[in-house]
């Protein structure tokens, strides 16, 4: 007896690694949902209704009600269907630890990582070194272990995975190779895409660029 | 019957937030537990081991396993020990909402009141004052929607511990930076909840001295000016 998988949407755009992470739990957990396309020039009066405060996707809404915050989207999901695979650890300190790991991630990846194909060009190599630690420093913690979280793929990998699909566009905007300098990384990003559920969630890399040099075009470095 | 806890160590300094929030929580779980109180110009040994990566407090120390950043160790200290208090809700969207909400209070209303506070030149200080107005009245909104002794209900939850920076640290700024933000007449239900709070017997001997932290802000706002 499953939870009801009737009311599912998630309000999403394409290249945001942070809607990506949402697909990637409902795709491990077999949840059939509906998935709206916003715009960002012109957000959708339901995106405005179901995130008031911070007017960004993804917003997953179930039954009606809006869940906002990609890692908060993923903790819910976990909790909503509890089914195998778990997201999550059930050991309370290894949560702990995931969920250190994923505010991690978010407090630096993208920041480091949009510095790298958009900032200023007189920062770049200092934003490739930055970026480049911040990577390593996720290597360490990956350590020998398959996944981040252990035998099983879990959360920690679910808040990181997506932001490979930038990995092309890093690599050509910001002159640089990831693998040279985090190897084992790369390695646990091929691993990942061998799951359906990361491989239906993001986009091709390529598809990914593209949208990042019409991004630059409209609105210049930052 | 008392729970073992363990072997508990926490990090912490005194003036600290964040900091509090987890000697809050440890103190509404009733875990037992020895304190250190870092000087965060000299950082010991042992906190700089336990979190290489931000090198700050909070810590919490459990059977010798490390953790950092005070929600991550609400969440913990929650789901570890006293099954008999919750710090946060059962249901997984009340649960959401109120990971939410503690999220917002460190993302949005905290940095904008801080900068409200040591912004010194008058336009930018206008600006930073209308963004921790806006931030805090969101807040304001939640606890108006729901009608609640506390955030949490009829008890101390998540998101009241996260915003104790609101009902203490904040008057504080206001009082020391000759800042106006939380009036009575804008933000009625923000007050009352920080009365009720601020006097909750565990609340109340868990806070730091008045006069300390006080005089530790109107120094730096002289030095500022």
């Amino acid at each position: 007896m499953g939870e009801d998988n009737s009311n599912v949407v998630l309000l999403d755009f394409w290249p945001s690694s942070y809607g990506m992470r949402v697909k990637i739990a409902l795709q491990e957990k077999g949840v059939s949902y509906e998935c709206r396309q916003e715009d960002f020039e012109a957000k959708s009066s339901l995106l405005l209704e179901m995130n008031p405060i911070h007017k960004m996707i993804p917003v997953l809404i179930h039954n009606g009600k809006p869940i906002c915050e990609s890692l908060n989207i993923v903790e819910y999901i976990d909790e909503v269907w509890n089914h195998k695979p778990s997201l999550l650890p059930s050991d309370p300190y290894k949560r702990s630890q995931a969920r250190f790991w994923g505010n991690y991630i978010d407090k630096n990846v993208y920041s480091r990582g949009k510095k790298v194909w958009n900032g200023k060009v007189e920062e770049k190599e200092e934003s490739k070194k930055q970026f480049i630690e911040c990577l390593k420093m996720l290597e360490e913690e990956l350590g020998e272990k398959p996944y981040f979280g252990g035998d099983e793929f879990g959360y920690v990998d679910v808040a990181l995975v997506p932001f490979t699909s930038w990995f092309y566009t890093y690599e050509t905007l910001g002159n640089l190779s990831i693998e040279a300098f985090v190897p084992k990384l790369v390695g646990w990003t091929k691993r990942c895409m061998e799951k359906q559920s990361v491989a239906k969630s993001l986009p091709h890399p390529h598809n990914i660029y593209d949208f990042a040099l019409k991004y630059r075009e409209a609105h210049g470095y930052e | 019957m008392a729970e073992d806890c363990g072997e508990v160590q926490f990090f912490g300094v005194g003036g600290s937030p964040y900091a509090r929030r987890v000697q809050i929580a440890l103190k509404l779980k009733g875990v037992k537990y020895t304190y250190f109180e870092e000087d965060l110009r000299n950082k010991s040994e042992l906190l700089l081991k336990y979190n290489p990566i931000y090198k700050k407090v909070p810590v919490l120390v459990h059977n010798g396993k490390p953790l950092a950043e005070s929600l991550v160790i609400l969440e913990y200290i929650d789901e570890n020990w006293n099954k008999n208090y919750a710090i946060l809700p059962q249901h997984p969207y009340d649960k959401a909402m109120a990971r939410f909400w503690a999220k917002f209070i460190d993302e949005k209303c905290i940095p904008t009141v801080v900068k409200a506070a040591w912004t010194i030149q008058n336009e930018e200080r206008e600006k930073a004052i209308q963004e921790a107005t806006e931030a805090l009245q969101f807040i304001e909104n939640e606890l108006k929607r729901y009608n609640h002794k506390f955030f949490g209900g009829d008890t101390i939850g998540l998101v009241d511990i996260a915003a104790s920076f609101i009902a203490y640290w904040l008057p504080l700024l206001e009082e020391a930076a000759d800042l106006t933000l939380l009036t009575v007449d804008k933000f009625p239900n923000l007050h009352k909840w920080s009365q009720e709070f601020t006097n909750h017997p565990v609340v109340k001997d868990n806070l730091p001295p008045r006069n300390g932290l006080l005089g530790f802000y109107k120094a730096r706002y002289a030095a500022l000016k």
